[in-house]
């Protein structure tokens, strides 16, 4: 009897540190933002964005039942496993994007990878994790082509450049039809790295087939020390319309800019990037004001969508900071990255990647305005889509689809000396 | 392209040229009296824009008022500089010399980032705050203002090393060191105060910027490029000739990308750096290598 007693305790003793080996099990993903460098504000707020979704589904969320996994407690579908996350700082550079995606593949031994936001380095990051056939999920980089280069191993939640400016140009017919504002002349200023140009070439090939003529378009050098030139030229050729695809340092200074030199169009439509950055507002004040930008995301969607208000308002107790377009992209890659994992239910780099293909969220579920999560051949969500913001106060209000919109479209933008 | 938008590009060439030639005058100093390339001096400029941004945003002094304190703050800063860490490799290969500069490039970005964060900070109501206009002519006053300091301040470092004993004996020294040291010219000392001037001038450069450029860890990056050709073309450890070479490059990079095209403004500038270092290697007012 003793014997049998010893032997069951032993039995339960070996049950209980299984379980305890299950229950610590990590599943480590690798998550490469530019965490220093001149994209260093921008991934900061990433970071801050992935790390909350990491600890809602290990630690759980008590007040947000309706989001995936708020019940903490790990990845049920991998036994409770936790997710770790492993940080590279790509520094917004497309080779050290490279090295560290290989750094987190072969040392780290990383199942998936998330990121980068910056086009480029993306494009160089995912062609290590394709060679190496990890799963790469990419939340933020709008480069259109990077679906179209045939990986198998590249999805991307966002939608892209092509869809963001055909978003652009919907936009204006229907201000034309909905608010009788027409715009004819168009000036195109954009950043000359991938993102840009590529931005830069579709604007002009799209605006003229929707009837837009496109009066001067400008490329610029990132990190210049000056833009006068550019705006210069841009002033000569007196456009109605800017569409400007900047990341947050030039567009600070390129506002400067059009403040010196006394310039401005009856309207600023920006490509995202940043002019949604945080920095951007915080740093201009009501210079930043008026300017319209496309976006995926605004805090005024959490008016008509509880769980965006109950995320939002978790995120910003944590970092005093509410959610913009690129971290909320950013915690929702997170998030589709657990549902795939959890319905692979294996760290197998085939079965991660046969779940993402197979990936179908719907949009209630998500903390974006879009249809939901799901992929093409090609790797890119087919469900997202694109609004346009306005900023008004330093705040940024939706204002189309009108049928989303929290204001009225200011138009034109006040001149310089008609603000107060 | 009218002429009024070729007048107004040619001014703001000129004053964004008068930065990069103050920013270049502290280098080529430290060069003509060391012979050691500072890879850090960009990260001068950037404290000195964090020091008047710091002292508007808790004490609400305006850059303009500050720049006596930001001066002296980097004269110190380059000072200690020298005395830590470059006294020691003074006399070491020069691929120390680079590495040890380039290393304190990365130390100053990484000190910045770590006390600051990467937040890009504007001064938001400086005195100097908004534009003039002239003949038709548009200027940001900010620009305008950090022009002028630009000119003033190059000017008084020139009068400095001409006219007075100790800039005698620092332009000894950078003649030749062994020379002014047998002359009685304590070298160290006048190291010091080259390393002081030097970071002083990228200081003095970036408070006057601060009223107009955003603040930011790595702002550096963005103007050292700029100051090593501004140097390079006008002749290492030449102050007339970093100053002609600065405004020169401002306006070329300006003029050029209007007309030609802003994506090539950098390769305007930097062909025009070639061509010129064909012709005159020294520069165009540095002396010939003898």
């Amino acid at each position: 009897m003793f014997k049998f007693m010893k032997l069951m305790m032993q039995l339960a003793l070996g049950f209980c540190l299984s379980v305890c080996v299950y229950a610590q099990q990590e599943v480590k993903i690798g998550v490469i933002y530019s965490l220093t460098g001149p994209g260093a504000s921008t991934g900061a707020e990433m970071k801050n964005a992935v790390e909350l979704a990491a600890d809602i589904i290990n630690n759980g969320a008590k007040n947000i039942p309706n989001l995936p996994f708020s019940r903490g407690g790990g990845l049920p579908g991998l036994k409770g496993a936790k997710i770790k996350l492993v940080f590279a700082d790509h520094q917004s550079n497309p080779q050290v994007g490279a090295t560290e995606a290989e750094r987190l593949i072969t040392q780290e031994k990383v199942v998936a990878i998330i990121g980068c936001y910056v086009s480029n380095v993306t494009a160089t990051a995912s062609q290590v994790a394709e060679r190496n056939q990890i799963p790469f999920l990419n939340p933020d980089s709008s480069s259109a082509n990077l679906t179209q280069r045939g990986f198998k191993w590249f999805f991307r939640i966002s939608p892209h450049d092509g869809l963001f400016v055909e978003n652009s140009f919907q936009f204006l017919k229907d201000l034309e039809k909905k608010k009788n504002i027409k715009v004819k002349q168009i000036g195109l200023l954009s950043e000359n790295t991938l993102w840009g140009s590529e931005t830069s070439k579709l604007e002009n090939k799209l605006g003229p087939e929707k009837g837009y003529t496109i009066v001067k378009s400008v490329s610029y050098p990132p990190k210049s020390t000056q833009l006068t030139s550019e705006v210069q030229s841009l002033k000569a050729a007196n456009p109605q319309l800017i569409m400007q695809a900047s990341y947050v340092g030039d567009a600070i200074l390129s506002m400067k800019t059009y403040k010196d030199l006394g310039f401005l169009p009856e309207m600023i439509l920006a490509n995202d990037a940043g002019f949604t950055d945080s920095e951007y507002t915080k740093t201009l004040g009501k210079d930043g004001d008026y300017i319209l930008s496309r976006e995926v995301w605004a805090i005024d969607l959490a008016d008509r969508n509880p769980l965006i208000k109950q995320v939002n308002d978790l995120f910003y107790s944590r970092y005093n900071i509410v959610f913009n377009g690129n971290s909320a992209r950013a915690f929702t890659g997170l998030m589709v990255m657990a549902d795939v994992l959890n319905r692979a239910g294996s760290t197998d780099p085939n079965s991660i990647r046969k779940a993402m293909a197979e990936t179908n969220i719907p949009g209630n579920k998500l903390i974006m305005p879009w249809k939901g999560v799901k992929f093409d051949q090609t790797g890119q969500n087919t469900l997202g889509s694109g609004i346009v913001v306005q900023i008004i106060g330093g705040k940024y209000y939706t204002v189309w689809p009108f049928d989303q919109a929290s204001r009225d479209v200011v138009w034109p933008m006040p001149k310089w000396n008609q603000r107060q | 392209m009218s002429s009024e938008i070729l007048l107004q590009s040619l001014v703001s060439g000129i004053l964004i040229g008068l930065i990069y030639a103050l920013v270049a005058v502290g280098l080529t100093l430290i060069f003509g009296v060391m012979d050691i390339v500072n890879f850090a001096h960009g990260e001068f400029l950037m404290f000195g824009m964090y020091s008047a941004f710091w002292l508007f945003a808790l004490y609400s002094l305006d850059p303009i008022y500050t720049l006596p304190l930001t001066m002296i703050l980097l004269f110190g800063l380059g000072a200690l500089v020298y005395q830590l860490v470059i006294r020691r490799i003074a006399e070491a290969p020069m691929l120390s010399q680079i590495f040890t500069t380039f290393g304190l490039m990365i130390l100053f970005r990484g000190i910045a980032q770590f006390l600051w964060k990467p937040d890009f900070r504007t001064v938001s109501k400086s005195i100097v705050d908004g534009n003039i206009s002239f003949g038709g002519i548009q200027v940001g006053t900010p620009q305008l203002v950090a022009g002028i300091g630009a000119v003033l301040i190059t000017a008084a470092i020139y009068l400095f090393l001409t006219k007075t004993r100790t800039g005698a004996a620092l332009e000894a020294t950078a003649a030749d060191k062994d020379a002014a040291r047998l002359m009685g010219i304590d070298s160290r000392q006048m190291f010091m105060l080259a390393w002081g001037l030097g970071a002083a001038c990228a200081g003095i450069a970036g408070a006057l910027m601060a009223t107009f450029f955003p603040i930011f860890p790595e702002v550096g990056a963005n103007f050292i490029l700029i100051a090593f050709v501004v140097v390079n073309l006008g002749g290492f450890g030449s102050v007339t000739g970093a100053l002609c070479a600065g405004v020169l490059v401002g306006v070329i990079e300006v003029m050029g990308g209007l007309l030609v095209g802003p994506q090539f403004k950098m390769a305007i500038v930097l062909l025009l750096f070639l061509l010129v270092l064909m012709i005159r290697p020294q520069g165009l007012m540095g002396k010939a290598a003898s």
